[in-house]
């Protein structure tokens, strides 16, 4: 852990190789997005997609990318971080590394919701995302009501949420044998998690929201780091337990609400992007700048695996989040019994 | 009017009572010691006296003040608390460990002075965990990682520090570190300690001021030499014993009675 | 534990158990007696009740003295396979949640975190996508084969014998992960594959019959014995290996049987009717805060009352959209997931 001082009395801390994975991770994932730009049915070289990004680019490719790529490449890039985040807030405040959305209900929720409008009011995108946003926000709220008792606390919150999801994927299920094959395959689509046709119209709240809260989640980071101690020491040490809980939580659930609603519920970038950046930081903590930019990365190059990998069909790129960081995770465990850690 | 004090408190876990109208004065610049029985409500007492647990009726007071009503930093810079049990994050280094200590002084623009930095240094130092900084938590031994807790209590630099039964699981050669390190705490930077034990006769050692608690109250409070006596101990441990002067330091030394070997010995 | 505890436990007061007296004793096994009678009723309900309303005398005509009429080749063909394997279906899973708890010390753990219901989704998935299998029983075996070849990997990735539970929890989501991402690329590429499976992924006994009961009893039976044996050295591992080896249990032993025992029989359940993921998952959790944490009780409870819950479910799914039906699996949850969400409100949920 290093100190930074500037004169004045300010000081802040870092741990130096969380910094440079960091930095690391987040140059990895924008030079991800610029070849994903640069990918599709016509193809633009890298320097031609920054000259264009840049404002210096011929006209036609211009409109292919400021209009139809950037916005795809962005809702991945802030997708990823947002679930990123997420993941990590969650499995920090559980002190479980199952502890993710997925595992406590958020997700199904907005699949719940986004499925209703597909199968009964057979929406448009936009409709699709409306559903999926309340879905998860009523799931959440729903939750952690039902969690409240003098507080919530982290093992009656997963607990009910491991039971809420139960009960919506069955509703899930339920919605997926009701439709016609053509709803069931849009739904199983998005399902899967999809970036196809993402615009601008994605790109906007997904930005306003990410950056509201990305302060407020950093702010409260620190009180989290304390938090791991247990709620005695934490809280002997003057962190207000409660707060931080409700807070973090609630910015947790409006991050993933949102990312799915863009999305879909793109599965396991919540779960798997904090463990890894964990593995490569060793740094104690939750990891959330870590965790954001291993999450973008993750889905960009996702997304440009699920492009390009299969031939002629270009499939959702939550195909693709679930294969990668799961074989990434598992080959991770391998070495890493190896090396005795864990 | 001393620092630390509760008026009349009720406390208990959900419907369970455990201790009813409890009122205790934490006499500034002492080493307290609450001892009795298991399950007397000792450990309770402290959680409520540390604003873990909120008294269902009655309050806790804090230089005056209602402690539940205070800001949680403000109290963390006065009052400190070794729990008697933490979670060691994976993978931190002692270092990284007590430097968390420092936590209620520091603030989002403040993070690490060099004023936090010599604290850190001092506290462990003090707790003999100096040569340790680089070496991660889960590797100490039982003993070690007790000093790292103790030495991140420290590192809060508060005038009272609250202990929960600090000597558990230690041998006896750290035992007697731990309660040296707190009579040093005291005698030399005059700060109020309280600390629940369960060894008697080094509470009487170590004490200036005893609190011996049964079934929820207090039955005695006051000097060991005034507070220990066969009497007593039989009132609230159920043991019938002797009480010699400890011949070390003069403090009272409980010497169990034992019957089956005393008819064996005969 | 991966959790952490609730609040009040830290008092080290009221943490521990009480002794378990002979009056407590008697009660937990009038419990156990209860709920068999209860398993019996609901039985007789599965066979009685159903899309074709059935008068009381005609099913005893069928169960006795079946003599080919119209309701008794539906008592013989439908009903009872049906209900046989209800019964199974619902121990095996309820058995398996409540080792798997117990073995991995987490209370989030549930067979579908081996990766058992990926593993079959996987091997059915493939069966109907390019060995043009089409009948429902005909994926039983593939969905074995799944179940069980992903979960041993899953337990050697995890490390074998020296599994943690986090170690073992992450090894199975991440084949879990990389399996559903084939298993929805598939899906996605070959829409009968999704037609049929969408209605496999639901979990249902409709399609029950004789000879899928004789497939999979032996497996869930040998399953039920062996998990019940289980009892005692799993209740010395839940202090920890230590402790269970001073207690002259063998942990490794009993890993690797707890291992193999659930694979038998989740493997098995998910083939006959596949994934429903809410009992192995919950009912444990319910029959703890019954009996507390002894596993001398956890698992009779479990092997009884999971059953309760699944015919229970079964049942109702028949008569509420009469006459078509809605699928147990979809039941159970809709049912259990209240029932569970009260539970952990109400009680201290009774840890591992």
């Amino acid at each position: 852990m290093k100190a930074i001082r500037i004169p004045g009395g300010l000081s802040f801390r870092a741990e130096p190789r969380a910094m440079a994975v960091v930095g690391g991770l987040a140059v990895l994932a924008l030079a991800a997005g610029v070849v994903l730009i640069g990918t599709g049915d016509f193809t633009i070289p890298p320097a031609d997609v920054i000259s264009s990004l840049l404002g210096s680019g011929s006209p036609a490719q211009d409109f292919i990318i400021n209009e139809l790529r950037l916005p795809r490449v962005l809702v991945a890039l802030l997708v990823g971080a947002s679930l990123g985040i997420s993941g990590a807030l969650f499995q920090s405040i559980s002190r479980n590394p199952l502890g993710s959305p997925d595992v406590i209900g958020f997700g199904q929720g907005s699949s719940v919701g986004a499925l209703i409008v597909i199968v009964f009011l057979h929406g448009g995108t936009v409709a699709v995302s409306l559903g999926a946003l309340v879905g998860g926000l009523a799931t959440g709220v729903a939750v952690y009501l039902l969690a409240w008792k003098k507080g919530v606390h982290g093992y009656r919150l997963v607990l009910v949420g491991i039971g809420a999801a139960a009960m919506l994927t069955a509703c899930i299920h339920y919605l997926l044998t009701k439709s016609t094959l053509v709803d069931a395959t849009r739904a199983m689509v998005w399902l899967t998690g999809s970036l196809d046709g993402r615009d601008w119209a994605q790109v906007w709240p997904l930005l306003v929201l990410f950056v509201v809260l990305l302060p407020l989640v950093l702010v409260y980071g620190r009180p989290l780091r304390m938090l791991e101690m247990g709620d005695d020491a934490a809280y002997a040490l003057g962190v207000p337990v409660q707060r931080t809980r409700t807070v973090l939580m609630l910015c947790a659930v409006l991050l993933n609400a949102s990312a799915t609603a863009a999305a879909g519920p793109i599965s396991f970038v919540a779960l798997t992007a904090p463990q890894l950046a964990r593995r490569l930081t060793r740094a104690t903590g939750p990891n959330i700048l870590a965790s954001a930019c291993m999450g973008a990365a993750l889905l960009v190059v996702a997304d440009w695996g699920a492009q390009r990998l299969f031939g002629e069909s270009t499939l959702p790129v939550g195909v693709l989040t679930g294969m990668v960081g799961g074989v990434y995770l598992l080959w991770l465990l391998v070495t890493e019994r190896r090396a005795g850690r864990i | 009017m001393q620092r630390l004090s509760a008026e009349s408190v009720t406390l208990g876990y959900d419907q369970r009572v455990i201790a009813k109208d409890l009122s205790v004065e934490i006499p500034d610049r002492s080493f307290t010691v609450i001892v009795g029985p298991n399950a007397c409500g000792k450990s309770t007492l402290l959680r409520a006296l540390s604003r873990m647990l909120k008294p269902s009726e009655g309050q806790v007071l804090l230089d005056g003040q209602a402690i539940h009503s205070l800001p949680a930093k403000k109290v963390a810079r006065t009052l400190g608390l070794l729990p008697q049990s933490s979670i060691a994050p994976d993978g931190i280094t002692v270092g990284d460990l007590v430097a968390r200590g420092r936590y209620p002084h520091q603030g989002l623009l403040r993070q690490w002075s060099p004023e936090d930095e010599r604290i850190v240094q001092e506290s462990m130092a003090a707790t003999g965990v100096g040569e340790l900084g680089e070496r991660y938590v889960d590797e100490l031994s039982g003993g070690q990682r007790q000093r790292v807790w103790i030495a991140m209590a420290l590192a809060q630099q508060t005038p009272l520090l609250l202990l929960d039964e600090p000597t558990t699981f230690l041998d006896i050669q750290h035992q007697i570190e731990v309660l040296d390190l707190c009579a040093q705490l005291h005698e030399e930077q005059g700060r109020t300690l309280v600390a629940v034990l369960h060894d008697l006769n080094q509470a009487a050692r170590y004490a200036s001021h005893l609190i011996a608690m049964r079934d929820g109250e207090v039955v005695a409070e006051g000097t060991p030499s005034s507070v220990v006596t066969a009497e007593l101990v039989e009132r609230v441990f159920g043991v019938r014993c002797q009480v010699i002067p400890d011949p070390q330091t003069g403090t009272p030394l409980v010497v169990p009675a034992a019957p089956r070997r005393a008819a064996l010995v005969g | 534990m991966l959790v952490d505890s609730p609040p009040q436990s830290r008092d080290g007061t009221t943490s521990a158990p009480p002794a378990p007296t002979a009056k407590r004793r008697t009660l937990r096994a009038a419990g156990l007696f209860a709920s068999v009678g209860v398993l019996v009723l609901v039985a007789v309900a599965s066979i009685a009740i159903g899309a074709k309303p059935m008068p009381l005398g005609d099913v005893w005509h069928g169960l006795l003295h079946s003599s080919g009429t119209a309701n008794d080749v539906l008592i013989h063909d439908v009903r009872v396979p049906r209900t046989l394997l209800g019964l199974l279906v619902g121990a095996a899973l309820g058995l398996a949640g409540a080792v798997m708890q117990a073995l991995t010390r987490n209370p989030l753990a549930e067979p579908g975190i081996l990766g058992v219901n990926a593993g079959a989704a996987a091997a059915v998935v493939s069966a109907i996508s390019f060995l043009g299998v089409t009948s429902l029983t005909g994926y039983v075996w593939f969905a074995f084969l799944g179940a069980g070849v992903v979960s041993s990997a899953v337990y050697l990735l995890g490390g074998s014998r020296a599994a943690t539970p986090v170690r073992l929890a992450l090894a199975g989501t991440a084949a879990s992960a990389a399996l559903y991402g084939y298993i929805n690329a598939v899906q996605l590429t070959d829409s009968a594959a999704l037609n049929q499976l969408r209605f496999w992924q639901v979990g249902s006994l409709a399609a029950a019959d004789a000879a899928t009961v004789t497939k999979v009893a032996p497996f869930i039976l040998v399953g039920i014995v062996v998990a019940l044996l289980l009892a005692r050295p799993l209740n010395a591992m839940a202090m920890g290996d230590d402790t269970a080896r001073a207690l002259g249990a063998r942990p490794t032993r009993t890993r690797v049987l707890s291992m193999a025992v659930i694979t038998l029989l989740c493997g098995a359940a998910t083939a006959a009717c596949g994934p429903i993921v809410f009992i192995g998952l919950m009912v444990p959790h319910i029959v703890r805060a019954i009996t507390g944490p002894d596993l001398r009780w956890v698992l009779p409870y479990a092997a009884v009352l999971s059953p309760v819950l699944l015919l229970g479910s079964d049942v109702v799914g028949r008569v509420i959209t009469r006459p078509a039906e809605l699928q147990v699996g979809i039941v159970t949850a809709l049912i259990g997931g209240p029932v569970f969400i009260c539970l952990v409100r109400r009680k201290r949920m009774a840890q591992l």
